[in-house]
């Protein structure tokens, strides 16, 4: 069974996503809803992982090894001004969508093992990734006709 | 006659439920003058407060000499507030600005209104040059403009630049009360009318200090409270308010946990089956949501977050929940604290769970703090579209469109208008390049002022000023604009329960001083904008011009003004929405139990309240929600600022009965400067004695930001909360410190964090992390803060009370 190794994904992914947020937050925080918002969202991203942690213990050893290629590396250090702020939430946005759809996977997998308690997890923690997802879009919808067409 | 400073409220008229508020005609004219000496007597209404007391202005000889309360009106019924009594003497004060001024150098200098506009339109000129030019615009209003004002200048915004960087003040004092009003019930509106009072049987006031901001609705509270069978009260603030003081259940929360009170109460209700199922069922969708995220909110834990005896929450539940006909307020202790908008929403759910909305006595109101704030939301010189419509619905843009006759991709709506505190970033980052600030103060008014004034004094922004005095951000400014007021000009405004006044010119302007509305219509001659057809975009002359232009641009939307006519307001207010249909106006909204929700016609598809995450309009058609309330419910966050080691004690901000905003105009009225002539600082005697404070002394209050020096006053404020006013600046500061020199230690906002709710993006004024140290003993002298209000001393302290002595004394008539 390979899910261990979805769930491994997944964990890891939170965890980048929960370092992430706080680091674009801090690079921006001349920009306090971002701030404050992305502080609320790291905690949040390290909630999710926590409860993740004991059923990647769970499946664990019923897997086989790691697979090739199972991480994505999708942020490398923040960036400055109206552009950087852009693009760093698009980083925070690829990296939640990344964690959005190993929800569904993982969500999926959780049926198909009968696991009612994994499930409980995915249905509450897929909300809260879908609305962190919401906001980005929101924020760079708001910021992007400011950053692209009028600041020099 | 009545010393109105010694007592802001007068007299009681005591009457029973159901009855009419008895007369008082309050009324006050100064030199010595007596009604007989009055040659014209002028409709108006206040322009200090956002209770819409109408009254009429007494001139004599072409000057205004004093006011008295029309008695025939259905807010007021002729009382008069004692900052409406005494306040107008301000436009006489010598110091009005009579010509416009121009920055060369460091210097401002009188010049003509030619080359002022010239200046002004050339910089518009050469910045809309070129792509994105638009945004380098930004405009940041008030709330104390007319109905008139607002729509030009949001046409101006929005079909002639096409910026969508404009907001007002309104963005400080209402922004929660229109962003709750959207997300429970589709749109903007006010559902209930200031006669509730009359036929309430329990009032609960949240965060809402209404003794000292709407005079008079407290007195008709008050005259409800000394007659037979009178409304319970419960009130919710960290002070002992004149309100907290009266309430028979009193939770002094510790600032920043409202939301968690609110989710306890929520629950409490649910739990003991004061909720009317039916009411839910039919016309509410998101109750097993709700029942959810309360559901984490029992007693024991709401009272540890709030600080609250667990008895207390317990007794406040019992009161809303066994009342028949309960009447609710909210303001600024809700809207300028933490999660403002979900707090607020929480009010609205609990009108909503017990069916306590659309019949008499059963009243909500999302109250506004400015005057005319309820004329910017709705005309669009702020957050929003005009008309109350939806930025993001192509259909509400396109009727725009269709009205201005500009081109629909002219108009910015591709995201919501931009919140003010984004409008100064933008400043401060340099994309925005001309602010043009009317009719407010943002020096003193917005948070974290030494970064305000930073932004404001660079010379890359070009500033322009509108106002009637050299404030502390005209003193700013490269361009400043001498604008007429209340008084001078005709105009029309709107009160928290949709009552429509008009304000009429009593006496000319001094020196070359211009309404408002003449300066936004030069403007726009000046910047020749067109329409579609080549033809000028905007060719209104006068203020009924707009006003007839402003009802095409209500029809059919929740605020329809199309009834109403300048002639019918000089008889008296009338209630929106006012139709043919409707001649009279309405008094209540929502009386059927069906909301604004339909998605054609909401104002908002809705925001996630924890992050202010948009909702799709797909995603809100799919709740089909068909007329029925929204109940939003998420749970409590600590504030993004809480004390700690270094900064122990939590500062919130205020106001006091006998000041307005920043004291531009009550701070140039003789009786209310006497009142409360300084800032001052308020401790709970708890926390004074451990800090070694006694009365009068002075300390200074610091915060990560800055710092504020004042008088200590002991008073009944909650322990480990600081109140400092928020209404001084330094124009009349005595070491004539002014902006960019001296001292700046006296407004409040220099300790104010710069963060703002996810939804309303109001700023958080009332939760900021401070420490207070004593620099220097009383020497005898008590602070200045007045003893009547929330800064009242404990009885027996021997303060001296603050009186205004004859020259305070005012005539009030009973029928």
């Amino acid at each position: 069974m390979h899910l261990a190794h979805y769930l491994g994904l997944l964990h890891k992914a939170q965890e980048r996503l929960g370092d992430a947020f706080t680091e674009v937050g801090k690079a921006h925080s001349e920009e306090p809803d971002v701030f404050h918002t992305c502080e609320k969202l790291a905690t949040q991203c390290r909630g999710h992982a926590e409860k993740l942690a004991p059923f990647a213990g769970r499946y664990a050893e019923e897997a086989p090894a790691e697979p090739d290629r199972l991480h994505s590396e999708l942020f490398n250090g923040t960036r400055t001004g109206p552009i950087g702020l852009l693009r760093d939430l698009q980083d925070l946005y690829l990296m939640a969508a990344e964690c959005d759809i190993c929800w569904t996977v993982v969500g999926q997998a959780a049926y198909g093992a009968r696991d009612e308690e994994l499930l409980g997890v995915v249905k509450a923690c897929e909300q809260e990734t879908a609305i962190q997802l919401k906001w980005l879009r929101t924020r760079m919808k708001q910021a992007a006709p400011q950053a692209l067409v009028v600041a020099e | 006659m009545v010393d109105r400073i010694a007592d802001p409220w007068g007299k009681r008229t005591p009457y029973g439920p159901g009855e009419r508020w008895p007369v008082r005609v309050d009324s006050f004219l100064a030199d010595g003058h007596t009604e007989a000496d009055v040659q014209r007597w002028v409709p108006s209404a206040s322009i200090l407060h956002s209770n819409g007391d109408a009254m009429d202005i007494a001139v004599r000889d072409d000057r205004i000499v004093g006011v008295r309360g029309r008695a025939g009106d259905r807010i007021n019924h002729g009382r008069v507030d004692p900052k409406d009594l005494y306040g107008w003497q301000a436009n006489h004060s010598p110091d009005r600005l009579r010509r416009p001024l121009v920055r060369e150098g460091d210097r401002l200098v009188e010049t003509d209104w030619d080359t002022a506009m010239g200046r002004l339109v050339a910089r518009s000129k050469e910045l809309l040059d070129g792509p994105g030019g638009w945004g380098h615009f930004g405009f940041y209003t008030s709330g104390q403009l007319f109905l008139e004002e607002y729509y030009t200048l949001g046409v101006i915004g929005k079909a002639g630049l096409g910026t969508p960087h404009m907001d007002g003040n309104t963005r400080l004092c209402t922004a929660t009360a229109a962003a709750a009003l959207k997300a429970s019930f589709g749109t903007d509106g006010q559902p209930g009318s200031y006669t509730d009072v009359d036929r309430c049987d329990a009032i609960a006031l949240w965060g809402h200090n209404v003794a000292e901001t709407q005079t008079v609705l407290w007195m008709r509270m008050l005259d409800r409270r000394r007659g037979p069978n009178p409304p319970a009260m419960l009130a919710v603030d960290p002070r002992a308010t004149p309100v907290a003081r009266e309430a028979d259940v009193h939770l002094a929360v510790r600032n920043g946990t409202n939301l968690a009170l609110l989710n306890g109460l929520l629950r409490e209700l649910i739990h003991r089956g004061w909720y009317d199922e039916e009411y839910v069922r039919a016309h509410t969708i998101g109750f097993d949501e709700l029942c959810a995220v309360v559901e984490d909110y029992p007693v024991a834990k709401v009272a540890e977050i709030c600080d609250l005896p667990a008895r207390d929450i317990e007794r406040a539940a019992e009161l809303l929940g066994q009342s028949q006909r309960l009447l609710s307020t909210v303001l600024q202790g809700f809207y300028q604290s933490n999660q403002a908008t979900a707090a607020s929403c929480q009010v609205n759910n609990l009108h909503l769970i017990r069916g306590m909305l659309g019949r008499p006595g059963a009243g909500l109101y999302q109250m506004n703090g400015q005057p005319t704030a309820q004329n910017n939301r709705e005309c669009g010189a702020d957050g929003d579209l005009p008309g109350l419509r939806n930025w993001a619905n192509e259909e509400h843009v396109a009727e725009l469109a269709r009205l201005w006759n500009v081109e629909v991709d002219t108009i910015p709506h591709w995201a919501p208008p931009t919140h003010a505190m984004q409008i100064f970033r933008y400043a401060e980052q340099g994309s925005i390049k001309l602010l043009w600030i009317s009719a407010t103060n943002p020096a003193v008014s917005l948070p974290d002022l030494a970064r305000i004034r930073r932004i404001l004094a660079n010379p890359e922004l070009f500033v322009v000023v509108q106002d009637l005095f050299l404030t502390e951000t005209a003193e700013l400014a490269d361009v400043v604009l001498p604008a007429a007021t209340w008084g001078e000009k005709t105009g029309t405004f709107t009160s928290v329960d949709r009552t429509v006044h008009i304000s009429d010119k009593a006496v000319e302007p001094p020196g070359e001083a211009r309404p408002d509305l003449d300066i936004f219509l030069d403007y726009a001659r000046r910047m020749d904008f067109r329409d579609k057809d080549g033809n000028p975009l905007i060719t209104w002359t006068g203020p009924e011009e707009v006003f007839e232009a402003w009802k095409e641009c209500s029809r059919g939307r929740p605020c329809d003004y199309t009834g109403i006519t300048y002639d019918q307001l000089r008889t008296g207010g009338v209630q929106w929405p006012c139709t043919d249909e409707h001649p009279d106006g309405t008094e209540r909204l929502y009386t059927d139990g069906v909301f604004n929700t339909d998605p054609d016609y909401c104002e908002s598809y809705g925001h996630d309240l924890a992050t202010g995450a948009e909702q799709l309009p797909e995603e809100y058609r799919a709740k089909q929600p068909g007329g029925r309330a929204f109940l939003h419910a998420t749970p409590y966050q600590p504030s993004p600022e809480v004390p700690g080691e270094e900064y122990p004690l939590l500062l919130t901000t205020g106001r006091t009965v006998y000041q307005f905003h920043t004291r531009t105009k009550t701070g140039r009225a003789s009786q209310l400067v006497h009142a409360a002539p300084e800032s001052w600082v308020e401790l709970n005697p708890a926390d004074a004695d451990k800090l070694g404070v006694a009365e009068g002394d002075l300390v200074r209050v610091e915060s990560p930001r800055g710092v504020v020096r004042g008088r200590a006053r002991l008073c009944g404020v909650r322990p480990g909360v600081v109140f400092v006013p928020f209404h001084d600046g330094y124009w009349d500061a005595a070491d004539g410190a002014g902006p960019g020199e001296g001292r700046h230690d006296r407004a409040a906002n220099e300790l104010t964090i710069t963060a703002w709710d996810p939804v309303s993006k109001q700023p958080i004024f009332k939760v900021a992390a401070v420490r207070v140290v004593k620099e220097a003993d009383s020497g005898g002298r008590p602070s200045p803060a007045p003893t009547v209000g929330g800064a009242a001393p404990p009885e027996g302290s021997g303060i001296p009370a603050t009186v205004g002595g004859p020259a305070a004394e005012a005539p009030s008539r009973r029928e």
